[in-house]
């Protein structure tokens, strides 16, 4: 078995101090192989966007290790890290600076690394993820929503990470846009073997991207199980359990709220 | 012929440049940027009070530039034999107690004038943004340390720090213009410093964190931009303020000094006239209110102008 | 339908912009009855500007037309804005996406209840107040005397919409226009939620207009679906009959769905036809 790309060890992330301490994620842990997609599901304050955030490195006040090929991280990250991880963030309309060309926003991550021929790596990034040169001095108010998540992927590719992180791509995107998307990163991952960590709250786009998933629920890892384990509908916590059902209907379940703050 | 031809090249060139500028696809980072402007100018366009504004400080700038071809007498020729003369034919707006030509006078000052708002932004708006900046990025000591100098002198009326500074430097325009600043930075620097703050936690400042960029990098290539067009608002929107505290050191002696043509000093010393000889006060306080009316006017119309997400 | 509650011809809602008017709602008819009707669409689709239009909340610069905008013999388009005001909130009305928004922040939510109550009805304070903790345990939440005395950032999100629907039908109005409504909601949430608004509009026999961009949630909510797409209805089906759909616009929408029971290599992506903006509408399956 080779060794896991990833592998996050017993991680806490606690935020306030205190008495009003609240803890996003305890003990958290799972793997990830190289080249696997690996899902985190749950809803909101689950703690999987905390989980994504230690990972990249900009949330570093976390207990616990993170292991990138076997070798543990330290908590501020090195410029090689950010070579190796990147990460595509929810919102395509605050993801790229407003007031930068496409251009511009792909240029950076070049100039920061010195890396050459950066014109050449800017084009052939954009046709990889299907905008052509005809997008590369347009600002993002001129962009529509599925083209600026594109344009977030390819400054996300620029830099040939091997692994992506992806913090609910689509979650903000029409329906048809989606689509698009999910295709396009499903392409990109088969082309450049890239090992995925995807954090949403649908399960059906989970399942289409990824191998393996985990179910967070308040901060905590419920259950991991693969893909087509859910798709056979074999989980067995009760939380999973809800979570399927939910996902695939609506039934008229009527639950009376306690009213906790 | 040939200027059936050049009319039409002139046709052509002037549908081309349209053409240019609303292109979808700009092909050079050149191109985007012109067609940025040119519907920042169309926005202005549509704002009839930012126009008035914008016409009218252009019309100031003209005068300051072209003062020597619109002045039509010496500024600084005393005649005292046609001392306090009413507005006439031969002198447009009237002489003044040293028989010296008031239009003249008003028209080279607003040279004085410019010089000294356009100095104080220039020196009050990077410092203030760099301070702000700096301060609501970085936070920690820095920030503690930054805003509280930032307090110190926000606690003085920029008044009395303008006089307290030039009293201590010395009258004299160089100086005057020092003093302006130092009291117009702290509102500039707490501005950004909120700007800096709503900024941070945006997603595309952590991606370029995520890129591996410093913390410099992301100030000034990444902050400062999204504080520039308020900065900018507000400095505009101050002018008014800073000519007034210009003209006020004059008319207290502390800026220009005589014989310059500073239109504070002109209202003080036609002071002592205003009963009689009104035109020696009146002229130069109503080019300081409409210098700052230009400025207010089109301060208000230049936030929208700057935000790009109206394309 | 026999008699409609709401009957709506050809509305048409107008914006000005620089390069000229633009139309958000190009002629949407429909009618709704006693029942549940769901609008789909995608942003741009004029699905949440014909909503507002029925209650006349669309920004002043727009302008908005239509051959018939008849609510219960009312006629919505020529009623001046005090009518407006007396049939908002009280006979028509609108729920919207996040309670963190459209409730306010300032007033216990028990109280915003009751302040309804009292604009709508001229009732007393006290009588008020019972009437708003009634509708608290009616949209199922425990304890309804403590939730009255909370604010709104001090409920979670699915209870915050509960209160919203709490509000919104204290007045027993007639028909509902819910405006994505579970957006904002957890999966787990937003059963609940839906299946409260389900009792209360069946027990009370309210119209409610569900506008979604969320399809299969609307098909098997509502009994009727309308799709929108360019501001014009280019289908119209039962719910049940949803996987029969006609246009294809709306077979493409279905068939960009990642479905956990049917995986695919490659979802369909929704090609934009430009005959889709005039072409025909479908109506249970015939081109109109």
């Amino acid at each position: 078995m080779t060794a896991p790309a990833l592998e996050v060890i017993g991680l806490h992330v606690t935020f306030g101090t205190g008495a009003r301490a609240s803890r996003a994620v305890c003990d958290a842990s799972f793997r990830v192989a190289p080249g696997e997609a690996f899902g985190l599901i749950g809803e909101s304050g689950s703690g999987k966007s905390t989980v994504l955030r230690a990972l990249s490195g900009l949330n570093i006040a976390y207990e616990g290790s993170i292991l990138l090929h076997g070798r543990e991280l330290p908590r501020v990250r090195d410029k090689a890290f950010f070579r190796h991880t990147q990460m595509v963030f929810q919102d395509p309309y605050g993801s790229l600076h407003p007031r930068k060309m496409v251009n511009q926003v792909l240029l950076e991550p070049l100039a920061i690394h010195g890396l050459d021929r950066r014109q050449e790596r800017v084009d052939a990034v954009l046709e990889a993820v299907g905008l052509g040169p005809a997008f590369r001095f347009r600002y993002p108010h001129q962009l529509s929503g599925g083209q600026r998540q594109r344009v977030a992927i390819a400054r996300c590719l620029i830099l040939e990470p091997e692994i992506l992180l992806l913090d609910e791509p689509t979650s903000a995107l029409d329906v048809s846009v989606q689509a698009e998307i999910l295709n396009l990163l499903h392409r990109l991952r088969t082309e450049r073997g890239l090992t995925y960590v995807m954090v949403s709250h649908d399960l059906a786009v989970v399942a289409h991207i990824c191998d393996r998933l985990a179910i967070m629920n308040r901060g905590e890892i419920v259950e991991e199980l693969s893909v087509a384990a859910l798709r056979a509908g074999t989980a067995t916590q009760p939380y999973s359990r809800t979570l399927l059902e939910a996902s695939i209907g609506y039934r008229p379940v009527i639950v009376d709220e306690a009213g906790a703050a | 012929m040939s200027g059936i031809q050049t009319i039409q090249e002139t046709g052509r060139q002037g549908g081309s440049l349209r053409k240019w500028l609303s292109a979808p696809v700009p092909d050079s980072p050149f191109q985007a940027r012109m067609q940025a402007l040119w519907l920042a100018w169309l926005r202005l366009r549509g704002n009839p009070p930012a126009l008035a504004g914008a016409v009218m400080l252009v019309l100031l700038i003209l005068v300051a530039i072209f003062a020597p071809l619109i002045a039509t007498h010496d500024i600084f020729a005393q005649d005292l034999m046609t001392r306090l003369q009413p507005p006439s034919a031969q002198h447009w707006l009237g002489t003044d107690d040293l028989g010296r030509d008031v239009f003249s006078r008003v028209v080279y000052g607003s040279r004085i004038t410019l010089y000294i708002a356009f100095l104080a932004a220039l020196i009050a708006g990077p410092v203030g943004l760099l301070v702000g900046t700096t301060a609501g990025y970085i936070g920690g000591w820095t920030d503690t340390i930054l805003m509280r100098l930032v307090d110190i002198f926000l606690s003085f009326p920029s008044l009395i720090l303008a006089l307290a500074f030039v009293a201590a430097l010395g009258p004299g325009i160089e100086n005057a213009i020092i003093a302006i600043s130092l009291a117009a930075w702290p509102p500039i620097a707490r501005l950004a410093r909120a700007e800096t703050l709503t900024v941070r936690s945006s997603d595309y400042i952590a991606a370029v964190r995520l890129q591996g960029a410093s913390r410099l990098r992301i100030i000034v290539h990444h902050v400062m931009p999204m504080c520039i067009p308020s900065v900018i608002v507000r400095i505009t929107l101050n002018m008014a303020s800073i000519i007034l505290t210009a003209a006020g050191l004059g008319f207290l002696g502390l800026g220009a000094q005589p014989p310059s043509p500073e239109w504070g000093a002109m209202l003080s010393s036609g002071r002592q006239f205003v009963m009689n000889a009104w035109w020696i006060a009146a002229i130069p306080g109503c080019a300081i209110v409409f210098t700052s009316l230009a400025f207010n006017l089109f301060g208000d119309g230049l936030r929208d102008m700057l935000d790009p997400r109206h394309g | 339908m026999a008699d409609p509650l709401l009957r709506l011809r050809d509305l048409r809602v107008t914006f000005p912009s620089p390069v000229g008017p633009v139309e958000a709602v190009r002629g949407v008819s429909f009618d709704v009855g006693r029942e549940k009707l769901g609008i789909v669409g995608e942003s741009g689709s004029g699905k949440s500007m014909t909503g507002r239009a029925l209650l006349k909340l669309v920004p002043k610069t727009a302008s908005v037309s239509a051959a018939e905008m008849n609510f219960a013999g009312i006629d919505l388009l020529a009623a001046s804005e005090r009518r407006m005001r007396t049939i908002r909130g009280a006979r028509i009305s609108m729920i919207l996406q996040d309670p963190k928004y459209s409730l306010n922040p300032l007033m216990h939510v028990g109280e915003q209840i009751a302040e309804t109550c009292r604009l709508h009805q001229r009732i007393g304070r006290a009588q008020a107040k019972a009437r708003a903790l009634a509708m608290l345990e009616a949209v199922h939440i425990r304890e309804p005397g403590r939730v009255y005395r909370l604010y709104p950032h001090e409920v979670s999100g699915g209870m915050g919409q509960r209160i919203m629907i709490a509000m919104m039908l204290v007045t027993e109005p007639d028909l509902i226009i819910a405006d994505e409504p579970t957006s904002a909601l957890d999966v787990t949430i937003r059963r609940q939620v839906l299946s409260i608004l389900d009792e209360l509009v069946t027990t009370r026999g309210t119209g409610l207009i569900f506008i979604s961009h969320d399809l299969n949630l609307v098909a098997e909510f509502c009994d009727r679906v309308l799709v929108m797409y360019a501001g014009r209805v280019v289908e119209e089906v039962r719910a049940a009959e949803l996987n029969k759909a006609r246009h294809p616009y709306t077979q493409a929408l279905l068939r960009s769905l990642p479905r956990l029971d049917a995986p695919v290599e490659v979802l369909a992506v929704p090609t934009r036809d430009p005959e889709w903006r005039d072409g025909p509408t479908y109506r249970f399956g015939e081109a109109a």
